[in-house]
């Protein structure tokens, strides 16, 4: 075991280099999905066929083609037909078309689910189309939305392990070649699913702070918030205490008596309230 | 539910009228719900459809505010087309952005408030002020909150739109049209989701409008006495036809079919 930290010590400067490529791709591949998925989205939802129709080919199209196909094309189909492509662009590009094409239905049914008023009183107030849209319809939409971003998110992080066929030494690369440095296959593979794993954790907590200031902005909040649970705290101290008082002046009135009778009631019950 | 007596009296007709339907035809796929409607609003007249669920009294305000499509025919507001002209003989749609120009003298107020739940309470009323008039946003904020005053928010303008209560929201929401200073008003159903508890205060600033205002206005309602008080004309809908029209006394007192007769009876 002692061994086996050494090698990873020693081979710590390649890991990181392989985390970097793995961050690119996912970094810039999402933002390329992002912008691929807003533009198809946005145009399968238009009223013009001539828009909506070839955005739902697209769509389709990559959503029902492997990823690694799409990577080998653009890798080895590409040159043939002669257009010289990086191994990184092509990475990017797979991950972004692949990616892009499944958000582009998670965009176009957030903006179908807002309700059908807020388009009606966009329209009432005479608000252009690029307005009612930016303005009214995607800040809502976009709420709705980021759960299931975040879901690809972290499923375009996972695939990004399929460019190591494409000679780009990334995380999942790297990880092998650190097996064979250790020769200990369930320590070299443990330590990438740990790496994959925190990534995809700050992902999540990046998205979860997007999702947060999204429904802020709505004047809701996320179901079981943070915010809701602390105000839950503070409702259950406040009744305690109102609780305690009460029975502290039902005890009182009974006279300055024992007090017996109040008090082994109130205990139990004030405790749990604050604990909740 | 007695209705007292206390008709507003009726604008001068003659002129433009404010808005005209001509031939309306509406049809949901199979379903025409419109048939050769011809109607006019006269400036300032304040006109309250009646009728039984299906009558097509909301599609009425709908097709005004271009939220439907005309199936056939023509609407004219002070006398331009709205959504359809006829060229040489031809039926032709107007130019989208020409419609758009056209519904800025168009305000509607819906049964479901639609406040922008994105924007607070402020920002819901100068949004189309600033982006469609282009007005200043300081020069839209004064006129938002003298409006907001009126209505009786003025301290909620910085809230958010799911703050509010049901009524609160309503208020806001005529602010909202108001603020775009429109020449005609559709309200439609604006009480229905209310809280019993909550409509005064909506009624209330209405009629408070139409005492003060000469915005014309075509309402959708079932306060009968509301409509009593503040329409100058009340038209009894069956069927997609108009089956009867007249002041609201005499619609209401002495209705002159069996079908607006069992209508009001079953309301009252």
């Amino acid at each position: 075991m002692t061994e086996n930290l050494t090698t990873l010590l020693n081979f710590l400067p390649q890991l990181w280099e392989g985390v970097r490529v793995t961050i690119i791709l996912t970094v810039v591949g999402s933002l390329g999905a992002v912008i691929i998925a807003l533009a198809l989205g946005l145009a399968m939802t238009s009223t013009h066929a001539w828009l909506r129709v070839p955005a739902r080919i697209i769509v389709e199209f990559f959503r029902g083609t492997s990823l690694l196909v799409q990577l080998f094309w653009l890798f080895y189909v590409f040159p043939l037909l002669g257009v010289e492509l990086d191994p990184m662009i092509c990475g990017i590009g797979a991950l972004a078309l692949n990616y892009g094409a499944y958000s582009a239905e998670v965009v176009r049914s957030s903006i179908t689910t807002v309700d059908k008023g807020q388009w009606e009183a966009a329209i009432a107030l005479s608000l252009s189309p690029s307005r009612r849209m930016i303005r009214v319809i995607f800040p809502q939409a976009w709420a709705l939305m980021i759960p299931s971003l975040a879901t690809l998110l972290i499923q375009l992080l996972k695939g990004t392990a399929v460019v190591s066929f494409i000679t780009l030494q990334d995380l999942t690369d790297k990880i092998t070649q650190l097996r064979q440095s250790t020769n200990d296959t369930y320590f070299a593979f443990t330590v990438g699913l740990i790496i994959y794993f925190v990534i995809a954790w700050l992902i999540q907590e990046f998205m979860n702070f997007l999702e947060r200031r999204a429904t802020a902005a709505l004047g809701r909040r996320r179901p079981n918030s943070r915010t809701d649970r602390r105000e839950a705290r503070r409702l259950a101290r406040a009744d305690a205490v109102r609780k305690d008082r009460s029975t502290s002046r039902a005890a009182a009135d009974d006279g300055g008596g024992d007090g017996l009778g109040t008090g082994p009631e109130s205990g139990p019950a004030s405790g749990q309230g604050g604990r909740l | 539910m007695p209705l007292t007596e206390k008709t507003p009296a009726t604008p001068a007709t003659a002129g433009t009228p404010a808005i005209e339907f001509k031939d309306v035809e509406k049809s949901f796929g199979p379903t025409t719900v419109l048939k050769d409607l011809n109607f006019t609003v006269a400036p300032g007249e304040r006109v309250t459809l009646i009728g039984p669920s299906g009558s097509g009294k909301t599609t009425i305000l709908r097709l005004v505010m271009t939220l439907e499509d005309l199936t056939d025919g023509y609407i004219f507001v002070d006398g331009e087309p709205l959504t359809f002209e006829e060229r040489d003989g031809k039926r032709v749609e107007m130019p989208k952005k020409r419609t758009r120009e056209m519904t800025t003298r168009i305000g509607m107020v819906f049964q479901q408030f639609n406040l922008f739940p994105n924007m607070t309470v402020l920002e819901n009323i100068i949004e189309a002020p600033v982006h469609v008039l282009g007005k200043s946003k300081a020069e839209a904020s004064t006129e938002a909150k003298e409006l907001l005053e009126r209505v009786g928010l003025s301290e909620k303008a910085d809230a958010h739109p799911t703050r509010l209560s049901g009524g609160q929201q309503q208020r806001v929401a005529i602010a909202r049209a108001l603020a775009m200073s429109p020449e005609i008003l559709l309200l439609d159903e604006v009480t229905s989701a209310l809280d019993p508890e909550l409509v005064g205060d909506v009624l209330g600033v209405l009629r408070d409008i139409a005492e003060t205002t000469d915005i014309t206005m075509l309402l959708v309602t079932h306060e009968m006495q509301f409509a009593r008080d503040v329409s100058h004309r009340v038209m009894m809908f069956d069927g997609g036809q108009v089956l009867e029209e007249g002041p609201p006394d005499q619609i209401f007192n002495n209705p002159s079919h069996e079908r607006t007769k069992s209508f009001l009876s079953s309301v009252l």
